[in-house]
């Protein structure tokens, strides 16, 4: 199951050409443009793991994907996205993020119902991938 | 595909006869720099022309070096340079990274490598502007992090050529020595350009385009006690061209304020605050230095 959050996440998936682009339009913009990795798809892991620092002060796109180079060759298993930051007063958080890279087999999630209370459900979701060791859990 | 092009309308369309023509004006000797700036942009002109024809080529190597003796404005020369490359599209942004050996070597093992690609990302799209290089190279230290950090620079002066050019300075002399020791960074530099010295002239008229821009000038006689100050200072130890022009304006600006406010009854016209003269030359160290010789002489 294909996982979708950030932008861009219902379209194919971009192509370098595509992603230089948006990187170029955030730097445009003045936001410092990260590299995050992760091999947990769950919607709620808000905590990827950071490739290298944030990229400030940068003007051309051809930076960061050097760093996206490095970092496919590293963890080209796992889920890279990119995220622009606006350091600018008022937002300083994060203004656009997408998906750049994702495993070639994307197992999906399982559904766990807990029955509690009487005949109430709660809801549960689990990847399957994370059944699995940190580091192992899409192929390699 | 276009089979003629109008040399001139190209030329016009760039507006890099604009830059040049600038160049000449606000740069002041350095004949054999500008011959090679113009050399250079023509072959990136008609470098274009080709594109545009089909008649591709691989990218022209454009990393520079720039050598020559302190203050002869090598600086302000790669400036420069960025504006001419960013208008001829050979790259895109145009920005100039200047950094030394502080910003690209580290400090232990493992802090050189991400500092260098820091730097040059900062400077993807534009123009890195090392001064200094020879100090990246410590031949007597051989543990020495530098090397890692040219290692680094000479990887992506090679894989990405257009995104990036890289332009060397320092003085002569060290930067030969510099390349004899780091062969592979002299064959990946195309340009090799050397900053000649100011004539006395020529420093003359660089401080009173100087003077000009701080919105000053020399009086008849300021200007010729400065004509002396040129050639006393330049027989003096330290001696480093246009900066030490710049310093001594300086100087003579501080010596002129304090001349005219020790006179607080005098009513100041634009006029007298604009002129500078030969007393706030002729009280300079260097006159004071070089007289006694002169006397015993």
């Amino acid at each position: 199951m294909r996982v979708t959050q950030g932008c861009f996440s219902f379209l194919p998936d971009l192509t370098d050409e595509q992603i230089s682009r948006q990187v170029q339009y955030c730097l445009g913009k003045g936001w410092a443009v990260n590299i995050e990795f992760t091999d947990d798809p769950h919607p709620r892991n808000n905590f990827w793991e950071m490739w290298g620092l944030p990229m400030f002060d940068l003007h051309d796109a051809a930076g960061v994907m050097m760093e996206l180079a490095a970092c496919r060759k590293t963890y080209g298993d796992r889920y890279i996205r990119m995220s622009a930051f606006d350091s600018g007063h008022g937002w300083e958080s994060l203004r656009l993020s997408f998906i750049v890279n994702r495993p070639k087999d994307e197992p999906g999630f399982r559904l766990e119902r807990h029955e509690v209370d009487g005949r109430n459900i709660r809801y549960t979701t689990t990847s399957y991938a994370v059944d699995r060791p940190e580091g192992r859990r899409y192929g390699s | 595909m276009t089979e003629s092009v109008n040399l001139r309308e190209e030329l016009e369309a760039v507006g890099i006869d604009d830059i040049l023509a600038q160049l000449d004006r606000d740069l002041i000797g350095l004949q054999p720099v500008k011959t090679r700036i113009r050399e250079i942009s023509s072959l990136l002109l008609i470098e274009r022309i080709r594109k545009r024809m089909g008649l591709g080529s691989e990218a022209p190597t454009l990393h520079m070096s720039f050598t020559g003796n302190p203050g002869t404005g090598k600086t302000t020369v790669a400036l420069r340079i960025a504006g001419i490359l960013h208008k001829l599209g050979f790259v895109r942004r145009g920005q100039v990274v200047s950094v030394t050996r502080d910003e690209l070597v580290g400090q232990y093992i493992g802090h050189t490598a991400p500092k260098t690609k820091e730097v040059l990302k900062r400077a993807m799209g534009g123009v890195l502007f090392i001064d200094e290089a020879y100090y990246l190279h410590r031949p007597d230290n051989e543990r020495d992090y530098g090397q890692e950090a040219i290692e680094i620079l000479l990887q992506v002066m090679e894989s990405q050529r257009e995104d990036l050019v890289v332009i060397l300075a320092g003085y002569g002399e060290r930067m030969d020595r510099f390349f004899a020791s780091n062969p592979g960074f002299r064959s990946r530099i195309a340009h090799h350009i050397d900053f000649p010295d100011y004539s006395d002239g020529e420093l003359l008229e660089i401080a009173e385009l100087m003077l000009r821009d701080m919105a000053y000038r020399f009086s008849a006689e300021a200007r010729a006690a400065f004509v002396r100050y040129i050639g006393l200072r330049k027989t003096q130890p330290l001696f480093s061209n246009a900066r030490s022009i710049r310093n001594a304006l300086d100087r003579i600006r501080l010596r002129q304020a304090n001349r005219l406010v020790a006179d607080l009854d005098r009513v100041i016209t634009a006029d007298r605050i604009q002129s500078i003269e030969a007393p706030d030359v002729l009280a300079s160290r260097v006159f004071a230095v070089a007289e006694p010789i002169a006397a015993r002489a």
